[in-house]
């Protein structure tokens, strides 16, 4: 919890809703912000990291490509279409962490993708240093972002720009059903950054109606309730939890 | 009807021989037996009568429908491989039914004499599993009567006894020259010819007896013109020395090919690379592209990491590029200010993947009209066209299990998912739920006895959101208790 107590909405205000993407627009990132960044789910959390990538996905056209190895195949499923909209899906499945990480690059040379995403389960020697400086290099010089979901993985030495962890919460209240899940809320660490500052939050992702039409995301401050099609909401992590706690504990009776 | 047997067997389900067996085009009143095999023939199954009446004659009769566009294709694709024997081959359908025409003057004695090439020809169609009535006769006409009316393998024989159907009439002017008692080609041709040209003055050239006589006497010329072959894209590489690695002949070979298709204005869907040893061997890869290409430096790529493959022996002299699929593709316009053209960038991604980690492996999730969850996204071949369907508007959760895992319910409750259920070893209570959302079987594809699915999003005490269903209901009378399934995982 290494995040402000006193920065409540960190985000929203400056960088609408792509949050904790200030430091996209900043330093190398290549154009657009597109970047290598790593996500490190805890055990449970693989779908959160899928449903947070795609979250996380700019407003870009053009299919994904999403290249998963077997063992992350088989531990947490294929990606649906589901929280695509209506984005084409590439799906590569593959054996072995080596292959992944050559798919990657290969896929990262086409401009015309809106995002790479790699699932890799357990530790693998191909995923060194260098690979990932390779993958980073090219990443901000197509323009494409990637991202690399790391299950059952330490977060070791890296060249990735964004390294996050996630790990589930209880969702938000569902505003007709008390008894049901409502808004998927994840928490959310940013351990290291190249260009911004590293922090945590509690992320509440708003997800409208299907196949959005016209603003994907909307603009506009973290209380806000509008009408936009999908809101990635950010609240800082307070440094003693209670917001936390909160929010956690106000779920969980809900459910009761 | 044999080539239906034939892809049937490739399927694995050929039916025993001793089956009767028919194949049926639509026709005016239902449809109509187009072929059948030997044992309908003995039951009483005659060509062109209507189904149903066969049906009654001989109830055990599977019918299947004819693909009778495949069948013509085949043809085509037969009078090609004739050229073996001559190079004047065409497909034959100025009759009724179709067949190949070979016009085989000057390239009998190649193949030691007349009925040597014929007994030739028709071992070589027994062997590719079709069989075949041959005749061979100095004019078409003549040859297309005797191998339709003939005796087998008649080589010049008499046309004067055959039926009068045998000249390539239509079915109303066979009709009408028996009725005015010309049964065979000899009585017809014992009348006048003034009477005949007066009788048949109106008749289409192909439905007038006369003409057909003549064509068939030779009176009246009536050449084969072959078709042309397709065009074969192939570049060579000839050297004086044995070598053992083609990579730097690659680029070259790819862009005498790319010049071959851009002047026939086509794209290579298909590659072959062929290298020739010097000890006789011949070894080849292959690529293939998603979308025709001619770019060659895109086309070089697709071999470059696999041409370590190649078993190069003690090296080879010669290395042949072909592109034996082609697809037409014409000359494009970049836009205007010069940028690339949309979608080649992601084809050329698509090949570079499938070469690299074979065909199966890259497939693009289309969305499909099912409400199963596992038959509502379909696997398709990257660039493929994406249906526009409407999505469920239910919500649907980010990971699918390829195979729902059962769960063991630890707490049940009469209604709604389990209090707390074991998934993996792992124990989870259930602490808020939604659903049901009750999926039928689809019963035109689903085994009678499927039962129904309640799929319920469940989320336990840590966050965790599941798509949990329960199969069946306690009094469906389809099986022992329902069991538990997870399915998928919500973000």
């Amino acid at each position: 919890m290494q995040g402000d107590s006193g920065v409540i909405p960190w985000v929203m205000a400056k960088t609408d809703a792509t949050a904790g993407a200030a430091t996209d627009t900043a330093g190398r990132a290549g154009p657009g912000g597109a970047t290598l960044s790593e996500v490190f789910p805890e055990p449970g959390a693989e779908a959160a990291a899928a449903g947070f990538v795609l979250a996380r996905l700019q407003d870009r056209a053009g299919p994904v490509l999403w290249v998963q190895d077997r063992m992350a195949r088989l531990e947490t499923g294929r990606p649906t279409l589901a929280g695509l909209d209506g984005r084409a899906l590439l799906h590569l499945c593959l054996s072995r962490a080596v292959d992944v990480m050559v798919a990657v690059e290969e896929g990262l040379r086409c401009p015309d993708l809106s995002a790479v995403i790699a699932e890799v389960r357990g530790e693998a020697s191909a995923i060194s240093f260098t690979a990932l400086k390779r993958i980073a290099l090219r990443s901000e010089a197509a323009g494409v972002p990637c991202w690399l979901i790391r299950q059952a993985a330490r977060a070791d030495l890296s060249a990735a720009r964004n390294r996050w962890r996630i790990a589930t919460l209880p969702s938000a209240p569902h505003p007709d059903d008390p008894r049901a899940p409502g808004d998927p809320r994840w928490r959310l660490d940013l351990f290291r950054a190249r260009d911004g500052r590293p922090g945590a939050w509690i992320a509440r992702h708003e997800r409208g109606a299907e196949a959005g039409m016209g603003p994907r995301r909307g603009a506009g401050g973290n209380g806000g309730t509008g009408g936009a099609a999908h809101r990635l909401d950010l609240v800082a992590a307070v440094s003693d939890g209670a917001l936390a706690e909160a929010a956690g504990t106000g779920g969980q009776r809900a459910a009761g | 009807m044999e080539r239906w047997r034939k892809l049937q067997e490739r399927a694995g389900n050929a039916p025993p021989d001793e089956v009767p067996l028919a194949l049926a085009v639509e026709g005016t009143h239902g449809p109509i037996v187009h072929a059948a095999n030997r044992a309908a023939r003995l039951a009483g199954v005659t060509e062109g009568a209507r189904v149903v009446d066969m049906r009654a004659l001989c109830p055990a009769l599977k019918v299947d429908y004819a693909d009778t566009g495949g069948d013509r294709a085949a043809l085509q694709r037969l009078a090609m491989w004739a050229r073996r024997w001559c190079p004047w081959t065409a497909v034959d359908d100025s009759g009724g039914d179709p067949g190949l025409i070979l016009d085989t003057t000057g390239a009998d004695h190649l193949w030691g004499g007349e009925a040597a090439m014929l007994a030739e020809m028709e071992g070589r169609l027994a062997l590719s599993g079709f069989s075949a009535r041959l005749a061979l006769a100095p004019t078409w006409g003549a040859a297309w009567a005797l191998a339709r009316f003939g005796p087998v393998r008649a080589t010049c024989a008499d046309t004067a006894p055959l039926p009068a159907a045998a000249l390539r009439l239509g079915a109303d002017t066979v009709l009408l020259l028996n009725r005015l008692g010309l049964r065979t080609i000899g009585h017809l041709a014992d009348v006048p010819r003034l009477s005949l040209a007066r009788r048949f003055a109106r008749a289409a050239p192909a439905d007038n007896p006369l003409i057909r006589l003549d064509q068939l006497t030779g009176h009246l010329a009536e050449p084969v013109s072959p078709p042309d072959a397709p065009p074969v894209f192939r570049a060579d590489a000839r050297l004086a020395e044995p070598i053992f690695d083609p990579t730097h002949h690659l680029p070259d070979l790819c862009a005498a090919l790319c010049a071959q298709l851009a002047d026939a204005r086509q794209g290579a869907r298909r590659l072959m690379l062929t290298v020739y040893r010097t000890d006789g061997e011949v070894s080849r890869i292959e690529a293939a592209c998603a979308l025709p290409s001619r770019d060659a430096a895109h086309l070089a790529f697709l071999f470059r990491d696999r041409l370590e493959r190649i078993d190069s022996g003690f090296g080879f002299d010669l290395i042949s590029l072909e592109a034996p699929i082609t697809e037409s593709l014409g000359a494009r316009q970049v836009d205007l200010a010069g940028g690339t053209e949309a979608g080649l960038p992601l084809a050329h991604l698509t090949d570079r993947l499938a070469t690299r980690f074979g065909r199966g492996a890259l497939t693009q999730l289309q969305p499909a009209a099912s409400h199963i969850p596992e038959r509502a996204e379909t696997r398709a071949a990257p660039m493929a066209a994406v249906p526009a369907l409407t999505p469920v508007p239910a919500e649907r959760p980010e990971r699918l299990l390829d195979h729902p895992e059962e769960v063991r319910v630890l707490y049940a409750v009469p209604e709604g998912p389990p209090a707390q259920f074991q998934w993996r070893r792992r124990t989870h209570r259930v602490t808020r739920y939604q659903g049901p959302e009750r999926i039928a079987p689809e019963w035109w594809q689903d085994r009678p006895g499927t039962r129904l699915r309640d799929y319920f999003k469940v989320e336990d005490e840590a966050g965790r959101r599941f798509w949990l269903y329960r199969e069946g209901l306690h009094d469906d009378g389809r099986g022992a208790d329902p069991r538990w399934f997870l399915h998928g995982i919500f973000a």
